[in-house]
């Protein structure tokens, strides 16, 4: 169909009117999106969606694959988790109050990193700084109770090496603890490369995939408050 | 070309929402600010109500556990939601099947190694008795 009889055609709809049919197949109907393939004619040519959203894809994906990951710990712990050998239980060993200050801890944490989020999407470094800043010392927070529960478990005689049930516990939440000490490292370094080179739209797409990471871990903390503390505590 | 930037917004993929953008709903109620503080508020009650289930009298003892997981599973809802931007919308057809897969998956991991090693110990019952003495 040539440009020339275009205006004349009803069915030349995607080169000349404004509607977005956002359920079509592909990405090239009428040479829209980012890709390579402006050009192209047919659907599913077009070329790849934008960087941003490939590469922000890309660590949905390996998220997703974590929390798999988590779920054969949580599987593991599910299991051995009445196997104490006469040792210490959930019930004598989990201090609620402590877990729920945690808890309080990475959700505000999780929260300000969203708050970061929309500072970021508009571009105000000062706030963004500040926000993450508050993000890494409530994760840091959150760490230091975590060593704190860990070491006085391990010097009253409660270590990983106790019980299955003490080895499943310590490597699904010890598991969870390194991904939150990946995740300060990580922010460390964002927010000096933020400082440093700005706004740059591969700083963006990190930091963007920081967020991601950063609710995950909170979520996977959800799972873990309540089906190993809680209910840990309450059988 | 102006139909091509029609379609785009200071650079922005409208055609695919990479997961957790900004941009997906910030005009709406569950975007931007209020959402986050929608969700944080949310989640904070989940919270409140998951301790209160597991701490008080007021749930049947051998029900707290489901008390626990649907409280667990609203929580993580209302994360995805209003900290991760999740929506039903076409743009976001695809990390929304991501994420099915990956519960799938989990599902499949969790509940079946439960139901197996319940088998297995359901079977190796008598073992119990006949182990050698320690030391």
């Amino acid at each position: 169909m040539s440009d020339t009889t275009a205006g004349s055609l009803p069915s030349d709809i995607s080169a000349r009117s404004d509607i977005h049919d956002p359920y079509r197949i592909g990405r090239s109907a009428g040479g829209r999106g980012e890709g390579h393939g402006r050009d192209a004619t047919g659907r599913g040519e077009g070329g790849p969606a934008s960087r941003f959203v490939t590469v922000t894809y890309g660590f949905w994906i390996f998220l997703l694959s974590d929390i798999i990951m988590f779920s054969a710990f949580f599987a593991a712990y599910a299991v051995l988790s009445g196997s104490t050998d006469g040792g210490p239980t959930g019930r004598s060993l989990f201090e609620l109050d402590r877990v729920a200050i945690q808890t309080g801890l990475l959700l505000t944490s999780s929260f300000t990193c969203g708050l970061g989020s929309i500072t970021l999407h508009r571009r105000n470094m000062a706030w963004t700084l500040i926000w993450l800043l508050v993000t890494g010392v409530l994760g840091a927070g959150f760490l230091l109770l975590e060593l704190q529960e860990f070491s006085g478990m391990i010097t009253q005689g409660a270590g990983p090496t106790r019980s299955a049930f003490l080895s499943s516990f310590f490597a699904l939440v010890g598991c969870h603890g390194l991904h939150v000490t990946m995740g300060l490292l990580w922010l460390g370094t964002m927010m000096a490369q933020l400082w440093v080179k700005g706004f740059r739209a591969d700083l963006i797409r990190r930091l963007h995939c920081f967020n991601l990471f950063w609710h995950a871990l909170d979520i996977v903390w959800i799972a873990i408050f309540s089906l190993v503390y809680l209910l840990g505590a309450s059988v | 070309m102006s139909d091509i930037h029609r379609h785009q917004h200071n650079g922005a993929d409208l055609d695919d929402a990479a997961p957790g953008e900004e941009r997906v709903n910030e005009r709406e109620p569950a975007g931007g600010l209020q959402g986050y503080l929608i969700g944080y508020g949310l989640a904070i009650l989940l919270t409140i109500a998951s301790f209160a289930a597991a701490q008080s009298d007021l749930i049947y003892g051998p029900a707290v556990i489901s008390a626990l997981v649907v409280l667990a599973i609203a929580q993580m809802g209302v994360h995805l939601v209003f900290f991760l931007h999740l929506t039903t919308g076409p743009d976001n057809t695809n990390n929304v099947i991501a994420l099915t897969f990956g519960v799938f998956i989990v599902v499949l991991v969790v509940l079946g190694s439960i139901w197996i090693i319940m088998n297995l110990n359901h079977n190796m019952m008598p073992m119990h008795g006949l182990q050698p003495p320690a030391g």
